[in-house]
């Protein structure tokens, strides 16, 4: 008599998820991103590279020791002050790069285009591409383009992914966080987000919101170059500060402690965001990062960091100590001594905006 | 950023809390109305600068946490139509109704928008004129002068293609409300600084002296907030019950007249239902007959459904009086949080739950 297998065992579970389908919130950089990448896209790719947590993998063969990193592009309007689709589609793939402490070298470049869309916008976007990739010495190297139908797609989405090449011995990554280390903010936040809502939403301020996207990757570059012993870099964008800083201080254990009077919120962000009841703690930045190392290296570092234009206003916010309970916190001194707790992102503070 | 720096300024701050700990002789329990001030409490906190003996407690103020299950659920039939451009406010597209929310309802593909005025959507409906554009009036006084000039503006240009869920709430009556029941526990209020901007504080007057409670219009920066709790206490120490106006910057006694007009020309006061509190009478304006045909729930024929039980171990009806802390709560941050709120303090940004969860080191 064959034998029921009364245990049928799927190899393969269907994961759980809260909402069932996907929401706008989903995309903000928040929890709910996190949600999706916790209980469906490391369930299914989980290794020890995805596992690492980091803003790209760190791959090594033969000897030498690369990052890889991808990132998708839909920012509406394609157009906006400080940049565009095109620069930021380079630029915040080659800042992921420098966070994993790389030399970028080469990208790719997928286009998803939405029938109707002008050449000549296209041409811009391109030509815009080029330019900022030129800022770093990086080549576009391969690419694709498809066409979808008019109305199945927001007239440009754009990939990129990169490679590039690791010149020192150091593992960087929220791993090597330490007690004692310094926690440094590389300038003002808020810029990009603001900047793109008020472009978008046809808000009109009386000074000028301009986006902060730049190259990163001659600041970080410099602070190796000088053999300083750095432990983790972070780019702030979509979740702003505040959620950059839980995740590191949630990946390494560790509580992170920053001062609030030490964090530069410009006036022109700052008033937007009263007004329209954001906090620029959690507005994405798109040339903004951290840098966490020893304090006795931090002066060094933030003397560094002052010399190039994207970080001149650099400051110390605050340091790493450790976590009683052993899960890391991101903690929030105000200006009146008392301290409280930084959450991540909800949801979607502001829709897409890179 | 001056003019706001002007208020936070820690100097300013400590010197205002030493001054209130001088003062407090006696335990006092002291409720601020709103959500706003709830939420400045908490982010800057306020509460960890005030004498131990002050108990505050947060009141219902905050126009999302009251905003019924049932209307939640109206918004969510009417946003389904094909027909229909719904407009809202951000905070409610995450509001839980019995089955679904708003946000659900538009990743399913309903045309739910978020605006910033609805001014926006009445712009919305002149832009799309075969679209039925429904904006969701939720809010107290603050909120009213601009739904109502919306469905005065529709009425002026005959746009008949726009129309208004209305879920507009009046705080006074609320204050009352929780003044009368058997578990109140408040001694003085810091009444809401903006709503009286619109509206003045001629109407607290007679709750002050009918309950005798001191009732300060309180504004929402650090200095503001200490600065009523002080004069909240000082009438509190001498046994006194009046009405004060902290928030002058902002506040007349007589309120802002041209916005008072513009609500009595649209709106008029009814009974409304208030989530975790229930029918409070002559709490809510609804549309006058006259502009009926801007009223969506007459427009679609809606009527509001039955809505059996609501969830049972969500407290925020006792939060919203003030009656409980969000950590009381046993599903507080375990099985209740922003991203799957079981009730509504824990979704708005201005709800007590969900400021407590956000800034609070103790989870």
């Amino acid at each position: 008599m064959a034998k029921v297998n009364d245990k049928f065992e799927l190899s393969c579970p269907f994961p759980f998820t809260d909402y069932p389908s996907i929401t706008i919130g989903h995309g903000g950089g928040g929890k709910l991103t996190s949600q999706l990448i916790e209980k469906i896209f490391r369930v299914f790719f989980a290794n020890r590279y995805l596992d690492a947590g980091h803003d790209g993998a760190v791959l090594e063969i033969e000897g030498l020791k690369l990052a890889f990193t991808t990132d998708s592009f839909v920012v509406n309007p394609l157009f906006f002050p400080g940049g565009d689709i095109g620069s930021l589609s380079v630029i915040g793939t080659c800042n992921d790069l420098a966070m994993c402490g790389a030399r970028p070298l080469y990208l790719s470049c997928g286009m998803i285009l939405e029938e109707g869309l002008g050449t000549e916008t296209l041409s811009r976007i391109t030509c815009s591409m080029k330019k900022a990739a030129g800022e770093v010495a990086v080549q576009i190297v391969t690419g694709d383009t498809k066409v979808v139908d008019r109305g199945k797609g927001d007239s440009v989405f754009i990939n990129t992914s990169g490679i590039g090449l690791i010149e020192h011995g150091r593992m960087v990554g929220p791993a090597a966080i330490k007690p004692g280390d310094a926690i440094i903010l590389s300038g003002d936040v808020g810029r990009h987000g603001v900047a793109v809502l008020a472009q978008r939403e046809g808000l009109q301020f009386e000074t000028s919101l301009v986006s902060d996207v730049a190259h990163l990757t001659p600041a970080v570059l410099s602070l190796f170059a000088a053999g300083l012993e750095v432990h983790c870099l972070r780019d702030l964008t979509r979740g702003g500060l505040a959620t950059s800083l839980v995740e590191l201080a949630e990946a390494a254990g560790a509580d992170l402690v920053v001062e609030e009077s030490r964090i530069a919120v410009s006036e022109p962000v700052q008033g937007a965001c009263e007004m329209l009841g954001l906090d620029p703690f959690y507005v994405a930045n798109e040339g903004r990062f951290v840098v966490l190392l020893p304090q006795s290296q931090a002066e060094k570092a933030l003397s560094l960091l002052k010399a190039k234009e994207v970080s001149a206003e650099a400051a110390i916010i605050g340091a790493v100590s450790s976590s009683a309970s052993g899960r890391g916190r991101a903690v929030l001194k105000t200006p009146y001594g008392v301290e409280r707790l930084l959450d991540r992102l909800s949801g979607e503070q502001l829709p897409r905006i890179c | 950023m001056k003019y706001l720096d002007e208020f936070r300024d820690p100097q300013k701050v400590k010197s205002l809390a030493a001054s209130l700990q001088a003062i407090t002789t006696r335990a006092w329990t002291i409720m601020e109305v709103c959500g706003g001030q709830t939420h400045s409490i908490l982010r800057y906190g306020i509460d960890h600068l005030i004498p131990e003996k002050i108990t505050l407690l947060h009141g219902p103020g905050c126009p999302v946490c009251v905003t019924p299950v049932e209307m939640v659920d109206l918004a969510v039939e009417i946003a389904k139509r094909p027909d229909v451009l719904f407009c809202s406010f951000g905070d409610m597209l995450r509001v839980p109704g019995s089955k679904e929310d708003l946000l659900g309802v538009k990743a399913a593909g309903a045309d739910v928008r978020v605006v910033y005025s609805p001014l926006d959507a009445l712009r919305l409906a002149e832009e799309h004129i075969e679209r039925e554009v429904v904006f969701f009036a939720v809010g107290f006084e603050t909120t009213a002068p601009a739904n109502a000039m919306a469905v005065y503006q529709a009425a002026q240009k005959g746009i008949t293609n726009f129309s208004i869920l209305c879920s507009q709430v009046l705080v006074p009556p609320a204050m009352e409300a929780i003044l009368s029941s058997g578990l109140n526990r408040v001694q003085g209020f810091l009444a809401a600084g903006h709503v009286c901007t619109v509206m003045g504080y001629r109407q607290y007057e007679p709750l002050a002296a009918k309950y005798q409670v001191p009732i300060v219009v309180t504004g929402f920066e650090p200095l503001d907030l200490l600065q009523g709790l002080l004069m909240c206490v000082r009438q509190l120490e001498a046994g006194r019950f009046v009405v004060q106006n902290q928030y002058s910057r902002s506040v007349r006694r007589e309120g802002n007249r041209r916005a008072m007009e513009i609500i009595g020309e649209v709106f008029e006061i009814t009974p409304r239902n208030w989530r975790g509190i229930g029918e409070i009478p002559e709490s809510g304006l609804g549309l006058k007959d006259k502009y009926e045909s801007f009223d969506a729930r007459k427009k679609f024929h809606v009527n509001m459904p039955e809505v059996s039980g609501a969830n049972s171990s969500c407290i925020s009806g006792l939060v919203l009086q003030g009656v409980k802390k969000p950590f009381q709560c046993a599903a507080f941050g375990k099985t209740c949080t922003p991203e799957k709120p079981l009730g509504a303090t824990m979704v708005s940004s201005e709800g007590a739950c969900a400021a407590y969860y956000r800034y609070r080191l103790e989870k």
